[in-house]
């Protein structure tokens, strides 16, 4: 009898797991599969496995180059896989096959997991490069795990650190006379300036606040209208109606704004929606966040407003509505907050504020529609690697390179959101300086 | 572009055409080495026209300006190895060969070619096989060719060794003066390394 209560009782437990396993199939329950936790670059997209794994285990080359090959071409690769295909380097590849992505970024395994996502030992660039701690008089003594923790070298991106970059940068001033980020080129005028008296949302959606807040915004007086965003007319020239929808996702905004969506979905901000899953909301993140805005989802309203579309508050308020680590926390009261206060009340010239997304979705130029223009990148994780992307299209545009690279080398000097002068030279920028003077 | 893809095409294809043959004097070695002498013509024509007719007339000869609309200007027109992120700036003429170089690669065609040197910039490019250590020595010797074969990853490959002529004052005029070079005392006309070209035979 008791054998068959503990058979019947086995039975049970199967089963209850085989319902629990297969309800788990879909949805964010497909969690309970994860072999470990995801990194933080993709955890946010981690329940579609099928985004990076083929049926049955691999992983795809092209699910990292999908999303990872524009940057990686941007940053003009240093080590591109099309660099390892020489039959010479045979005997190099069975040490490190570089290659491949995985080779260096295993998913999964969170106790071998550095920076970057990168799951080798910090030792890896001496595989190929051991001559350089025996050649060069400048390195001799070097540590081999130090090329890039010293801020040397980056294995992908090394705009910020190429030798000649930093010769021309060298005993630059710490800041330019008249540090200005240059302006943001106007997006296309729909039409002519338009009044409440031209809106042509339907009489039952047209809330006085809403209404208020368009007039004054920069949508109406670029002949942006209701029906602009929300649908439900044709806009001369935009192409067929659209059904009418109160809440208009990135999509409506993608019409206008193309490259500036393209970014945002690109970046942690959105990347979910780019996978086909619901928005983020900051209880989905692992940097720190504001209890009161767990909640919020993030679409280009949750920055800009639906409404008034006021990139002011884009620019800082919005920013500190949810995130609440270190450097944001430390950033009002900041030489760069200071900056950009004085800009708002008219003191200082345009351009000279440094607000968090001066930063962190920085101003670049860009091809759009055939014409040179400069945007504000959304991809905010294009800036997430500081010494390699930062330096250049950010800090470079008020601080001398010197200054910036041993501004963003210090840990403690960024979590205090750069309150002071770095503690040290930048150890690149040293290097440099003394093998330029011992050049004949 | 187009014209030496066309070049190295017919010249494997007639590598395949006689490896297939019997002839009794060796006909893979022969052809092989035909094989190598039509791409190391395309590859050094392109070579010398790209640092002498380029490089060299805009940035020595014309000494061009050019205005970037960031910074302002004028400044000089340089080759330098950043060059592609700074504004207008062309590769030297080592990058524009391994530019191509690693397009044929990606190809998947069997062929790959590169620049080694005993006095190499970029110690990358210093000879690593056997083979190698003795075709740069005989080249920069002889500043005649070298032929050979050697194993790589389990596979057999033909190589073969030209003479990397200085075909410019710009090529010597970099390399004299760049911190990373060995030697400092190259003169226009010598040999500076090799151009090694690779294919697999069966």
């Amino acid at each position: 009898m008791r054998r068959i209560a503990v058979i019947a009782l086995w039975i049970a437990a199967s089963a209850a797991a085989s319902v629990y396993l297969a309800m788990s199939l879909d949805g964010e329950g497909r969690r309970v599969y994860l072999p470990g936790d995801t990194t933080s670059g993709h955890h946010q997209i981690e329940e579609r496995c099928e985004l990076c794994h083929s049926a049955g285990d691999g992983v795809r080359e092209e699910a990292c180059l999908g999303c990872h090959r524009e940057e990686l071409a941007e940053a003009d690769d240093s080590h591109a896989p099309q660099k390892f295909l020489d039959p010479r380097n045979a005997a190099l590849g069975r040490t490190i096959d570089a290659r491949h992505c995985v080779t260096c970024h295993r998913e999964h395994r969170p106790r071998q997991t550095a920076a970057m996502g990168v799951t080798v030992a910090a030792t890896f660039c001496a595989d190929c490069h051991q001559d350089v701690l025996t050649d060069r008089a400048s390195h001799a003594g070097f540590s081999r795990d130090g090329c890039a923790a010293a801020g040397c070298h980056n294995y992908h991106d090394n705009r910020a650190l190429a030798e000649d970059f930093l010769a021309d940068h060298l005993d630059e001033p710490d800041l330019a006379a008249q540090p200005t980020v240059a302006p943001v080129s106007a997006a296309r005028a729909a039409g002519r300036p338009l009044t409440a008296a031209d809106i042509d949302a339907p009489p039952g959606s047209r809330p006085a606040a809403a209404v208020d807040e368009w007039r004054a915004s920069s949508h109406a007086r670029a002949g942006v209208n209701c029906s602009g965003c929300h649908g439900g007319a044709r806009l001369a020239g935009s192409g067929p109606a659209r059904a009418w929808t109160d809440h208009p996702g990135p999509a409506a905004c993608a019409g206008c704004h193309g490259a500036e969506v393209a970014g945002f979905e690109s970046g942690k901000h959105g990347m979910r929606i780019a996978a086909g899953l619901p928005a983020m909301t900051p209880a989905d993140a692992r940097l720190p966040m504001t209890d009161d805005a767990a909640h919020r989802t993030l679409g280009c309203a949750s920055c800009h407003g639906a409404h008034d579309v006021d990139v002011r508050r884009a620019a800082v308020d919005a920013c500190l509505g949810c995130h609440a680590d270190q450097h944001s926390l430390a950033y009002k009261g900041s030489p760069h907050h200071r900056r950009w206060l004085e800009e708002q009340r008219g003191a200082f010239w345009r351009g000279s504020g440094v607000s968090c997304a001066t930063c962190h979705m920085p101003r670049v130029r860009r091809l759009d529609g055939g014409e040179p223009r400069v945007l504000v990148d959304h991809d905010q994780n294009a800036s997430l690697r500081p010494l390699e992307s930062m330096v250049r299209p950010v800090c470079a545009s008020c601080h001398g390179v010197d200054f910036s690279l041993a501004s963003l080398a210090d840990p403690a000097l960024v979590r205090r959101n750069f309150r002071s002068a770095p503690s040290a030279p930048s150890a690149a920028m040293e290097l440099v300086r003394r093998r330029r003077k011992e050049s004949p | 572009m187009t014209c030496r893809h066309l070049l190295i095409l017919l010249a494997l294809a007639a590598c395949n055409r006689s490896e297939a043959s019997d002839s009794p004097r060796g006909p893979d070695l022969v052809s092989a080495r035909q094989t190598a002498d039509m791409i190391h013509a395309v590859i050094a024509a392109d070579r010398a026209t790209y640092a002498r007719d380029v490089v060299q007339r805009l940035t020595i000869t014309q000494k061009v300006q050019i205005v970037d609309p960031e910074k302002g200007g004028p400044a000089p027109l340089a080759a330098r190895e950043d060059w592609k992120s700074q504004h207008g700036a062309l590769p030297l003429p080592a990058q524009m060969l391994r530019l191509g170089a690693e397009q044929v690669l990606a190809g998947d065609s069997g062929l790959s070619y590169l620049l080694l040197s005993p006095w190499p910039v970029n110690k990358q490019n210093r000879a690593r096989t056997e083979l190698e250590t003795r075709g740069l020595a005989e080249v920069t010797r002889t500043g005649k060719p070298l032929y050979g074969s050697e194993v790589l990853g389990g596979q057999t490959y033909f190589a073969a060794f030209y003479p990397d002529l200085a075909v410019a004052d710009a090529c010597v005029a970099c390399h004299n003066a760049h911190p990373d070079s060995p030697r400092r005392d190259f003169k226009t006309g010598e040999v500076m390394g090799a151009v090694v070209i690779r294919f697999p035979l069966k």
